[in-house]
């Protein structure tokens, strides 16, 4: 191939894709970024300045569902790993033949019904007239109806069995990597289970590791079916202030400092994981 | 741990035990989901009231206070935005992976670490702010337009051209990703040797790379259909009067839920499997 026609190809190709990463992704975040520093002073005249963002900061319940939703994202995240690592492990490392394929196929169902399909299930399990309910007032356990739902237990149980899935894929992909033989070489040293977790099993699973931790935090972060429908009336989401300020509110410029702040949070906390565990986006995502 | 790792008896029980509840946490919410949409009973709760299809075949016009879902015009008409969307999302997001993955995989030119960066952003963003950044900055041109020249740009207020765009932007890096993958392990002499037999370099693309990338194209085009026909968050913020049945559903489900919205999850989970077994297959 010749120079020009190797230009034109680059050319050809590199079109479509600036289009779309420009016109569906990058100018709208510039736009929503401009939008944030902007202050209306009547309908038509605008100033610049910083009040949405002093808004945040002075309206408590803002700056608290905020960090909430923060911690109740990592914690979500931690409870997938611990809960995800050992059913990886099995598939990965103990079962056989046809047991390992249908069990991997089985942490995949779930995720062939949508969120909205997931968490409906959960509601018809957890609520006052729910199935754990009639179960518990039918084995006399209880006198009346037990109500389940619309609390930070249920909403964090929903959240998790909701992001199984994005853990227990790249952990099984990672551990089916790693040599059984390094694994009886650290038990024929002398160490004892948790030595071999430790020096040998994590530190080479820290890929999927890093990969499943960072779409978990990701996906709960930004979630906004489950908390919604499982929470109560004190357990607000992030994303549901959002929704209120554009579409209920339809206060723009406020949406867009709290999505702003939710952006910052979410590409802060991943930026911090891929350093501290010495991990970059490309190896993790790509 | 490994088989050849001697572990006690004890632990191994617990194990397995543990394995057994955690697939049965699994798979109960879907299960009692599929069941309550056979009750005959006009709530999805306990006590079991015996087996109808009333959920499906119902017609309130003719008999009684129920409306099956096929009759149900609400719900059939947003199932078929749904799957009109879904269908859009698929063919632009797969059409623009496929250019992409011969881009990073195929070119080689200055910049591309931090165009393929900048390609797995979507895959960083919450899908809530996609949407509200689409929806602001698309709306305010439509209003801006609207202003200055008094020309009215529907096509750039909420409704299903932003919906669509808004699932365009996450989707495509998935597919990309999946392409790109299969691209990565096709062998270039197989093009090398078809254009030394004549063809040229499109004749050579049609019939030794395309068939090639066919299984990932599938494969791409099913998880675009369903990441569309599931997403939520992004769609909730971009859509206007015709409302996708995610959202429709999520309306319905807040004023109250009746078995009808167990049929509608039923035949989802059923469509979405077969979905997914036919690629499975395809790709073994």
């Amino acid at each position: 191939m010749n120079r020009t026609a190797g230009k034109l190809s680059l050319l050809l190709l590199l079109t479509p894709f600036v289009l779309w990463i420009v016109l569906l992704v990058l100018l709208p975040h510039v736009q929503m970024l401009r939008i944030s520093f902007q202050v209306r002073e009547s309908w038509d005249s605008l100033d610049w300045g910083v009040t949405q963002y002093s808004n945040f900061f002075a309206e408590s319940y803002y700056w608290r569902t905020f960090i909430r939703t923060g911690v109740m994202s990592l914690l979500t995240t931690a409870l997938t790993l611990v809960i995800g690592f050992p059913i990886a492990w099995y598939i990965a490392k103990l079962a056989r033949g046809r047991a390992r394929g249908l069990l991997f196929l089985a942490c995949l169902i779930p995720f062939w019904a949508s969120e909205l399909v997931r968490t409906y299930g959960w509601m018809i399990l957890l609520r006052e007239s729910g199935l754990f309910s009639s179960w518990l007032q039918a084995l006399g356990w209880v006198d009346g109806p037990v109500e389940f739902l619309y609390n930070d237990v249920a909403v964090i149980v929903g959240l998790v069995y909701n992001a199984l899935l994005f853990m227990v894929v790249p952990l099984v992909t990672t551990l089916d990597g790693l040599d059984d033989n390094l694994v009886e070489a650290g038990y024929d040293l002398g160490g004892n289970h948790w030595h071999v977790l430790r020096d040998i099993v994590v530190p080479w699973a820290m890929p999927g590791i890093v990969s499943g931790c960072i779409v978990v935090f990701m996906l709960t972060l930004g979630s906004y079916l489950t908390p919604t429908l499982m929470g109560g009336k004190d357990s607000a989401w992030f994303t549901q202030q959002i929704f209120t300020q554009f579409i209920t509110r339809f206060n723009w410029e406020q949406g867009a400092a709290l999505g702003v702040l939710l952006l910052v949070l979410s590409s802060l906390l991943v930026w911090l994981g891929l350093r501290l565990t010495g991990q970059n986006l490309r190896k993790v995502l790509g | 741990m490994i088989r050849s790792v001697p572990r006690s008896r004890v632990f191994n029980s617990l194990y397995l035990l543990y394995l057994l509840a955690f697939f049965i946490y699994l798979a109960l919410p879907l299960l009692v989901t599929a069941v309550f949409a056979f009750n005959d009973s006009n709530f999805p709760s306990l006590p079991w009231q015996g087996f109808t299809v009333d959920w499906y075949f119902a017609n309130a016009a003719e008999s009684g206070n129920r409306t099956g879902l096929f009759h149900d015009q609400g719900l059939l008409s947003a199932l078929w935005v749904s799957v009109l969307v879904a269908f859009w999302v698929t063919v632009i997001s797969v059409a623009l992976g496929c250019v992409n993955a011969v881009l990073f995989e195929r070119i080689e030119f200055r910049g591309k670490e931090v165009l393929y960066l900048v390609m797995l952003l979507p895959l960083v963003i919450p899908g809530v702010i996609l949407g509200v950044s689409i929806l602001v900055f698309y709306s305010g041109l439509a209003n801006e337009v609207s202003l200055r020249w008094g020309i009215e740009l529907d096509l750039f207020r909420p409704g299903l051209p932003l919906v669509i765009g808004g699932q365009v932007a996450f989707i495509t890096t998935l597919s990309t990703l999946i392409i790109a993958a299969r691209l990565r392990k096709f062998d270039p002499q197989l093009e090398e040797a078809a254009l030394n037999l004549g063809a040229t370099p499109i004749v050579a693309w049609f019939t030794v790379t395309l068939p090639w990338l066919l299984p990932a194209i599938f494969g791409a085009a099913a998880m675009a259909f369903l990441m569309s026909f599931e997403n939520f968050n992004t769609t909730v913020m971009l859509t206007g009067s015709d409302t996708p049945l995610t959202v429709a559903l999520f309306n319905r489900l807040r004023e109250g839920s009746t078995p009808v919205l167990n049929a509608v999850a039923l035949l989802l989970m059923a469509v979405s499997a077969l979905l997914a077994m036919a690629t499975l297959r395809r790709s073994q």
